[in-house]
């Protein structure tokens, strides 16, 4: 192997001028960091919502719940981007029309989000609806015995227990989410991955850009790691299994 | 809005043919990678403590790492590989379909091992003990008593992250490789018809991926009966 490093790199000017790349670096964590944030927040509310539905006994709902899953599960991720970005458009005139007279990245920036955001709910769904089913039987009778709805036994009863028990599951779901969010690349988002390419391919210092960008995603893996566990220990509930991660 | 499907059906045997290479890929990737995953759980579950070190680190740091950003890795690190291996003056053209062959089988080592590595971890301790009682060696008693049963137990498992792979072989795409979608994105750019391509290539995919769910979901059903 004849490679010769040049960490240096980093602290040279891009050929726009005024701007380093590191700071390009830095530019594209923090699009990576904006998608997933935003494309998280949808995924659990969604996620939760389409979760709580397939447990319920009603049949409609349940199916309803499980097209949703199925649909987003069984198309590749890469597909659905482009479905978001190139296919919505054409399909609705007025969102083209908008598309035309803004910014691009704008544009890229919710076709990311949305696409990453409805397909993570998809997953934490699965995780919600595995967690309720997980609960003993009791609970939801219990609730019933007490005169609880059916909301209020969702909303003070099963939930409660089952959020809990999927905060690890969540856990990689939300690291999945970032690693995902590289996929807006390939409609043109300057996120982290595609910063380091970019760099790469102005400076040919392609090793060094890619190591720098994977330190940071094995950073942010670690990081979410630690704050999920941090997490499970608050919200542990004395006298269960779970004692929080380590 | 008007849709013409009638260019899917001209660019069909292009298609066909991207297709063709995303089942070799994923073939490919599925028996390379339970390969080495299986060596690398068994060395995960290692005593050496410096081989199970080693085996964790790089799984680990495949898993933490986006796929997208592995190929881009591999893309530009096999020619400096090969260039080393057989010390040529300059590095070697490889070609994009070659080096994601290489790659995948890599990166499903990471997600194949830790699979493996539950499955092992299933089998009572007993079952090796009495196979060292019978007098069989490690590699014996791993090859015709722990592994058969690990990869029976986790055959749903094995099969469900095959369909995941299969849907993953689309981010070749990056590095221009032909697949599927590669095969439909060059369609879809020359003839202008961005619309029905990808609504083409998303339904296959999906009938493909829930068929397959569903044949695995029936398998699971009847392993949990025998078992």
């Amino acid at each position: 192997m004849s490679y010769s490093w040049n960490w240096g790199v980093f602290l040279e000017e891009t050929p726009e001028g005024g701007v380093y790349y590191w700071e390009l670096i830095v530019s594209g964590l923090g699009w990576t960091l904006a998608v997933s944030v935003l494309a998280w927040l949808i995924a659990l509310s969604l996620g939760t919502v389409v979760g709580t539905v397939r447990t319920t006994r009603s049949r409609g709902l349940v199916l309803l719940g499980d097209a949703w899953v199925e649909l987003f599960r069984n198309i590749p991720l890469l597909v659905q981007m482009f479905l978001w970005y190139f296919v919505m458009p054409e399909l609705i005139p007025p969102l083209k029309r908008w598309i035309v007279r803004v910014d691009p990245t704008y544009a890229q920036f919710i076709a990311a989000v949305l696409c990453l955001g409805l397909f993570t709910s998809a997953r934490i769904a699965e995780q919600v609806r595995a967690g309720i089913q997980s609960l003993p039987r009791g609970q939801r009778d219990a609730a019933a015995a007490l005169g609880l709805t059916t909301l209020q036994a969702y909303r003070h009863v099963l939930l409660p227990m089952a959020l809990r028990i999927v905060i690890p599951p969540l856990t990689s779901e939300a690291m999945n989410l970032i690693k995902n969010s590289s996929i807006a690349l390939t409609i043109g988002l300057a996120e982290l991955t595609f910063r380091a390419r970019e760099m790469g391919e102005y400076t040919f210092s392609f090793f060094e850009a890619f190591s720098a960008a994977t330190i940071i995603y094995v950073a942010i893996a670690m990081t979410a790691n630690r704050a999920m566990a941090w997490v499970e220990r608050r919200v542990a509930v004395p006298g269960f299994m779970g004692r929080g991660g380590r | 809005m008007d849709l013409d499907f009638g260019v899917v059906g001209g660019a069909l045997p292009y298609l066909w043919k991207g297709f063709r290479y995303t089942v070799e890929l994923t073939v490919t990737a599925a028996a390379g990678g339970l390969f080495f995953g299986t060596l690398l759980a068994l060395a995960r579950l290692s005593s050496l403590r410096s081989l199970s070190l080693a085996a964790a680190g790089y799984v680990n740091l495949m898993r933490s790492v986006p796929l997208v950003l592995v190929i881009f890795w591999f893309f530009f690190l096999v020619p400096l590989m090969l260039q080393g291996i057989t010390g040529a003056e300059r590095p070697p053209q490889v070609g994009a379909e070659r080096t994601a062959l290489l790659t995948f089988v890599l990166f499903e080592a990471a997600y194949f091992c830790e699979i493996m590595r539950a499955g092992i971890q299933s089998i009572p301790k007993g079952q090796l003990h009495s196979a060292y009682a019978l007098g069989l060696s490690y590699a014996q008693a791993m090859r015709l008593v722990i592994l058969p049963q690990a990869l029976r137990n986790m055959l749903p498992v094995l099969l469900t992250q095959v369909i995941v792979l299969f849907q993953d072989t689309s981010l070749v795409y990056v590095i221009s490789a032909t697949d599927f979608v590669g095969a439909a994105a060059k369609i879809a750019q020359r003839d202008s018809r961005l619309v029905e391509m990808y609504l083409f290539v998303a339904i296959v995919y999906f009938v493909l991926c829930f068929t397959l769910s569903r044949l695995v979901k029936r398998l699971q059903s009847r392993l949990a009966v025998v078992r």
